[in-house]
């Protein structure tokens, strides 16, 4: 080869292997990612209903779903309820099973396995046995209130409770988030405990001054992960409830889908497509923003 | 005294910790319990339905089930699917993360945040232009829209993790064969590739999991019950037996459907969490 005499460079005589080697991804990219992007933004300021109309009509579009679109209001409240409820559940029972796990104790790892294998199974076949664990009249749930003296509760048949059934059950889902901590936990180093227990710091004060601080980057890509994931929910509804009872599970990812696959308004359905887009930038901006108050890296002391 | 109180201390604190996990444990695995038991169960069994355990034990919602819906065809669909996109990405991603890892160019850190800022694009964003596409292609109802993307290093996090354990690896190794005339792709396939079958496992799990739990892609791609994927089979199948008061067919068919992964997950478990672990996302 070629190269053979310019062994003594590090790789870097290999701008053109580069190319070569991430052409795979610049298709990819192009073809799945850019050209879809720019085809949905175009769309958007289209009337396209799939089949005759396809008149520009400016941001019209845009006015209709910011200004007087009731649905949009209505999937996007709903939606912002599952992540302000499912966000921070998720982060508290991620952070406390990996604590949980972290001493090590007998079967650490069985227990591991455990807690990660709903994250594994969820699809369509947990979601069914859920709804049927949901039941309002035989849901074995409430045979395990009943059996605890308590009233039946209609989980997904009442609009105060669906949305709470769905947060309830993907609160099993925090697999990965839980993993992550873990590590994070792992990297403390004892000594700290050591220290702040010779100083007399009780375990609230433990965690809250080493052990949040030290996890908190970790915490911080979890909740970010969580956010971007919750703003686009669908299955869920979708399989569980159709988005009822009286439209309390009527999320963003359902109105999409119908506005775009139900009704074939594939213009107005890229407008809000863009319009989550945009949400979802914004709300990782300002997630980003409050990182400062809250997350802390090891470096920055040093 | 002070010393014996502490460690007193410590122990009740380790008993509560183990009698948490438990708890903890029997509350994450009550569903799957639930689902095995009902699907065990005869039709008097599922009238029941304030007992749990099956008895006595009956296979006959797995044959009513199993006849009720076109299994064995959705089964076959979502393999095929799921082999194709893992043969996919494992040849897609191991090359361009290669290339992210080994490999200097002006445009490489920039392409990377690209890269990276891909992962953050809803997937309703480009769904909308891609089904007109593939409508326009005839390629609705087929398995094209949902395997060929695959192939183009379409799993953005799949890189990412491959180009962590690649750039790992010394670069010594290259240097050695490159002396012995060994080309670049000889270098790539023989001597990296090999060395990085731990993430490549990872990778295949991955993506294993994704295909078989994935419903919205094949919700809007498969229109005709021949092509649906076992995802998209056991909710109709619901949709056709949901209203009947036996739900033992429907619970069966749930337990054929998390079958693979159940079995999947017990032999690689420890795959399963170093993929997650691996990433190095920590910090």
């Amino acid at each position: 080869m070629k190269q053979n005499g310019k062994k003594k460079k590090k790789l870097n005589d290999t701008s053109r292997l580069f190319w070569i080697f991430i052409l795979p991804w610049l298709i990819g990219f192009g073809a799945f990612t850019c050209f879809p992007m720019i085809y949905s933004f175009v769309m958007s300021f289209t009337n396209w209903n799939g089949l005759t109309n396809r008149d520009f009509i400016g941001i019209s579009n845009f006015i209709q779903i910011l200004t007087k679109d009731k649905t949009f209001l209505l999937s996007l409240k709903n939606t912002f309820f599952y992540i302000g409820v499912s966000v921070p559940l998720n982060t508290v029972v991620s952070i406390f099973l990996a604590m949980l796990l972290n001493k090590r104790l007998l079967g650490t790892n069985v227990f591991r396995g455990i807690f990660y294998l709903p994250t594994i199974c969820t699809g369509v076949a947990t979601y069914i046995a859920w709804t049927y664990l949901f039941n309002g009249t035989n849901g074995f749930i409430n045979v395990i209130l009943n059996g605890l003296g308590m009233e039946s509760i209609n989980f997904l048949g009442n609009r105060n409770t669906a949305m709470l059934s769905i947060i309830f059950m993907d609160m099993f889902c925090i697999g990965t988030a839980m993993t992550i901590v873990l590590a994070g936990l792992q990297d403390v180093p004892r000594d700290y405990y050591e220290a702040a227990q010779l100083d007399g710091a009780s375990g609230i004060q433990r965690f809250w001054h080493i052990t949040f601080p030290l996890i908190s980057p970790v915490v911080f890509f979890n909740v970010l992960m969580a956010i971007i994931k919750g703003l686009q929910i669908f299955t869920q509804p979708y399989v569980m409830t159709g988005g009822g009872p009286a439209q309390s599970t009527y999320v963003y990812g359902l109105y999409l889908y119908n506005t775009a696959f139900s009704y074939g308004k594939f213009g107005y359905a890229s407008a809000l497509a863009w319009v989550l887009f945009i949400i979802m930038i914004l709300l990782t901006l300002v997630i980003l923003g409050t990182s400062k108050f809250w997350v802390f890296y090891r470096e920055d002391v040093n | 005294m002070a010393k014996e109180k502490k460690r007193m201390k410590k122990n009740t604190e380790n008993i509560l910790t183990q009698i948490l996990l438990i708890a903890m444990a029997a509350l994450f695995l009550f569903p799957f319990v639930w689902m095995i038991c009902t699907s065990l169960k005869t039709e008097t069994g599922i009238a029941d339905y304030k007992q749990l355990l099956p008895w006595p034990v009956s296979f006959r919602s797995f044959v009513k089930g199993w006849k009720g819906g076109k299994f064995l065809v959705y089964i076959w669909n979502t393999v095929r699917i799921a082999g194709l996109c893992v043969v996919g990405t494992v040849c897609s991603c191991s090359l361009v993360a290669f290339g992210f890892a080994k490999f200097q160019s002006k445009a490489k850190n920039v392409l990377f945040l690209v890269l990276l800022a891909t992962m953050m694009v809803p997937q309703t964003v480009t769904l909308i232009p891609m089904y007109i596409m593939y409508s326009r292609f005839h390629w609705l109802n087929t398995i094209y829209p949902l395997v060929l993307p695959a192939f183009f290093g379409t799993s953005t996090f799949n890189i990412f993790l491959l180009r962590q354990f690649f750039a790992g690896l010394p670069n010594d190794l290259a240097e050695a064969a490159k002396i012995d005339g060994c080309s670049w792709f000889g270098i790539f396939s023989r001597i990296y590739l090999p060395n990085c079958k731990p993430a490549l496992l990872v990778v295949v799990i991955n993506q294993l999991v994704f295909c078989w739990n994935d419903y919205m892609a094949p919700l809007i791609y498969l229109g005709r019950p021949a092509k649906f994927t076992i995802a998209l089979g056991l909710n109709a199948f619901k949709g056709e037996a949901g209203s009947t008061m036996d739900i033992g067919p429907i619970m069966a068919m749930a337990v054929v459907t998390i079958l693979p992964l159940l079995v999947l997950y017990l032999c690689f478990q420890k795959y399963f969490v170093e993929g997650v672990a691996a990433s190095g996302i920590k910090g």
